[in-house]
């Protein structure tokens, strides 16, 4: 019975703490965008502008929500949702602290891995159904681009899965009690940053959106509420890729002093930093650059780092 | 094969070293004007705000040439001229601005002879309803002499005006007798 009820309140605190801190990204990327610019960003509403992530969601809320009549109606409704629900679920697996963690199956990696390939879907049907070309055309790169990047996302990880000898989240973590991840797979942990950037698609790839010749992209027919899910979206994927980097590469929960709780959302923080850092400082790449850096260099690097953590594991036992 | 990995690697380096150049930022300074409380620093010949002044006696300056409604380049000045009973003097019986259509742009200041039109560093009149943007005269009438302090439009124009005839006023002389042969 107690561990129901511990599960239910685990559950409740990762949904809550996902919420607020998607919300509460769309503050500090405009902070941080504004301070690399050499600006302030929106410091009016409240303390530090904090008030503003409240207003943009009355706003949202508030603003029509449009279903073009030349859509297609269930689809174009049931895409947005998708992204959000695959991003929630993804978290199922992420070890906040060694006991808050929703469900520490054996498959941690595969789970995310799996669900991070449903999310594409999401965009997918979006463009489909709009029925707009520019968001068909969004839709098809993003298609793309997931298929070419999610290959040496899953093989990056081996290297990690190789070393501990587990798929589980929670075992991976424990692995990296004297060393972290990074300094054994530095390569594996650029080539997984890497994709999971594509994953989200942020600049540098954000291909699929690309304002400048796509309207944008594949949500260029939604809006209001629906349009606000590709944004929570979009930020619960940020979150969700350096939860990840932390969990898989940069030792999860250890840290001295500080409870494990703490230092997980220190090193979350840093990441999502690092993701607002990129889009302050890098343009857009070129279609066709995006897919043969992917096919060409890094599947081919993700396979030589997973055979030569493969050799040095045979080597050593 | 050489050349490829050669020039991966010096796009990374450029990709770093621009992240690099942005998160240096951070301590830069920043150079938005938090504009209600600082302001920001205007010259003194602003093109703001239009006023119309009175002379040093306290006058309306404005005789009502209708020089400011011509020159103006968007048609936003209205006024009618009207002549005093007592003199003959010549005042603008209405004067009204449309600032939702004025471009600042200081024709209206150029055209006139009397000074009387005068734009002012003042660009903060914002309005929630635009018909409160059509100033009237008696919004835009100063009791004060704006930029041209001593400068007295009648003094100068070599007209009559009450209690000074001809030839009276400064830097006149007396009007020439036509009548008489010598110079
Ligand atoms: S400033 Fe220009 S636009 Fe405005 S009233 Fe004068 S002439 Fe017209
Ligand atoms: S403001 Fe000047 S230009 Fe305009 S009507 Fe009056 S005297 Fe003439």
């Amino acid at each position: 019975m107690s561990s129901v009820v511990t599960s239910l309140l685990v559950i409740v605190f990762v949904l809550f703490s996902l919420l607020t801190t998607a919300s509460l990204l769309i503050w500090l990327e405009r902070r941080l965008l504004a301070l690399w610019q050499d600006r302030y960003g929106p410091n009016r509403v409240g303390p530090f502008g904090l008030g503003q992530v409240l207003a943009d969601m009355i706003k949202i809320f508030f603003k029509e929500d449009w279903t073009p009549p030349f859509a297609d109606r269930p689809v174009f409704v049931i895409a947005p949702t998708f992204i959000v629900i695959t991003a929630l679920m993804s978290f199922a697996v992420v070890p906040f602290s060694p006991s808050i963690l929703v469900s520490d199956i054996d498959i941690g990696v595969l789970f995310f891995l799996a669900m991070s390939s449903l999310g594409v879907y999401s965009v997918a049907l979006a463009g489909w159904a709009s029925n707009n070309k520019y968001a068909l055309l969004g839709a098809l790169r993003a298609s793309a681009q997931m298929l070419a990047y999610e290959v040496f996302m899953g093989l990056s990880l081996m290297g990690v899965v190789a070393i501990t000898g587990s798929f589980s989240m929670q075992a991976i973590v424990k692995a990296q009690e004297n060393i972290w991840f990074i300094v054994l797979q530095p390569i594996g942990f650029v080539i997984f940053m890497i994709a999971g950037i594509a994953e989200t698609h942020r600049i540098p790839f954000d291909l699929p959106e690309a304002e400048s010749e796509l309207v944008a992209g594949f949500h260029s027919e939604y809006s209001g509420m629906k349009f606000g899910m590709f944004f929570v979206g979009e930020y619960i994927g940020i979150t969700l890729i350096s939860a990840l980097l932390v969990t898989l590469f940069m030792g999860g929960w250890h840290g001295p002093f500080l409870p494990p709780v703490l230092w997980f959302f220190i090193k979350v923080f840093f990441f999502i930093c690092g993701f607002i850092l990129l889009r302050a400082s890098l343009p857009r790449m070129r279609y066709d650059q995006l897919m043969a850096f992917g096919w060409k260099l890094m599947l081919p690097l993700s396979l030589l780092n997973l055979m030569a953590t493969g050799a040095v594991i045979l080597w050593s036992s | 094969m050489l050349r490829k990995m050669f020039d991966v690697l010096e796009g990374l380096y450029s990709h770093l070293r621009s992240m690099g150049l942005v998160l240096k930022h951070t301590f830069a300074k920043r150079v938005t004007v938090q504009y209600p409380e600082e302001k920001p620093p205007l010259a003194p010949r602003w093109r703001g705000r239009i006023v119309l002044t009175r002379d040093p006696d306290g006058e309306e300056r404005c005789v009502g040439c209708y020089l400011c409604a011509v020159a103006c380049p968007v048609d936003c000045i209205s006024l009618q001229a009207a002549e005093r009973e007592e003199d003959g003097r010549r005042y603008p019986e209405f004067f009204r601005i449309n600032f939702s259509r004025c471009i600042f742009c200081g024709y209206c200041e150029e055209a006139c002879p009397t000074y009387a039109i005068q734009l002012t560093p003042d660009f903060e009149m914002c309005e929630y309803n635009r018909q409160n943007l059509v100033y009237e005269k008696q919004d835009l009438l100063i009791s004060g002499v704006g930029k041209y302090p001593g400068y007295n439009f009648y003094n100068v124009a070599g007209l009559a005006t009450k209690g000074k005839p001809k030839g009276q006023h400064e830097n006149e002389d007396a009007p020439v007798d036509v009548r008489s042969l010598l110079p």
